[in-house]
């Protein structure tokens, strides 16, 4: 939120856009897994693309400049599956723990 | 004969859908959309009822002023009626 006009961050419309990125890249697995995610939680009518961009928005400029596009995605997700009372945080902490104990690497957290 | 309209120079905070360079500008409705559940509702998880969507046109003169590299040119945004004041 700019302090004389009231435009926030994400409201980027006239300005300068400074040099634009045009390099190419795959998604990893994890990422479109996201997108999948993202996919399913709108078809499950658990929210709207529109509640995705709130969360994204919210998060900030410094968000926007530290984690990848996906990265923000799967945060944003999250914060509307809590509100949304799909899981709590305590289920959402034991999943993690689980996960985490199965080994360092995405295979090892594949669930068997 | 085309419906000249106003955006809201309204700054609320929160998840808005009308981009901050249009508040304020005057443009021309180009078409009706149709009716749409209000996004800015349902960015928060909220019952939201169908709003009239717009499709509005705007010169680049009116978006940018003396900026504007070609004065003549348009721009369409798609815009809701409860950010739309009628001229």
């Amino acid at each position: 939120m700019t302090e004389e006009t009231g435009k926030r961050w994400h409201d980027m419309g006239g300005t300068p856009a400074g040099p634009i990125c045009q390099d190419d890249h795959d998604f990893a697995l994890w990422e479109k897994r996201v997108d999948a995610l993202m996919v399913l939680c709108g078809g499950k009518g658990l929210f709207t693309v529109d509640g995705l961009r709130r969360a994204l928005e919210d998060m900030g400029e410094e968000a926007f400049e530290s984690m990848s596009y996906y990265e923000r995605w799967i945060a944003a997700i999250n914060q509307n599956l809590l509100e949304s009372g799909t899981y709590t945080i305590e289920e959402l902490g034991a999943r993690m723990d689980e996960i985490t104990r199965r080994g360092p690497t995405y295979g090892e957290a594949q669930d068997v | 004969m085309s419906e000249r309209v106003r955006v809201k120079a309204m700054m609320p905070p929160g998840h808005v859908r009308t981009p901050a360079y249009l508040r304020g500008k005057e443009g021309v409705i180009e078409r009706a959309l149709g009716h749409f559940r209000n996004p800015e509702q349902l960015a928060y998880g909220l019952p939201a009822e169908e709003k009239p969507l717009y499709r509005v046109r705007f010169t680049m003169a009116e978006v940018w002023g003396e900026q504007a590299e070609c004065p003549t040119d348009t721009l369409d945004a798609e815009i809701y009626a409860h950010w739309l004041e009628r001229l």
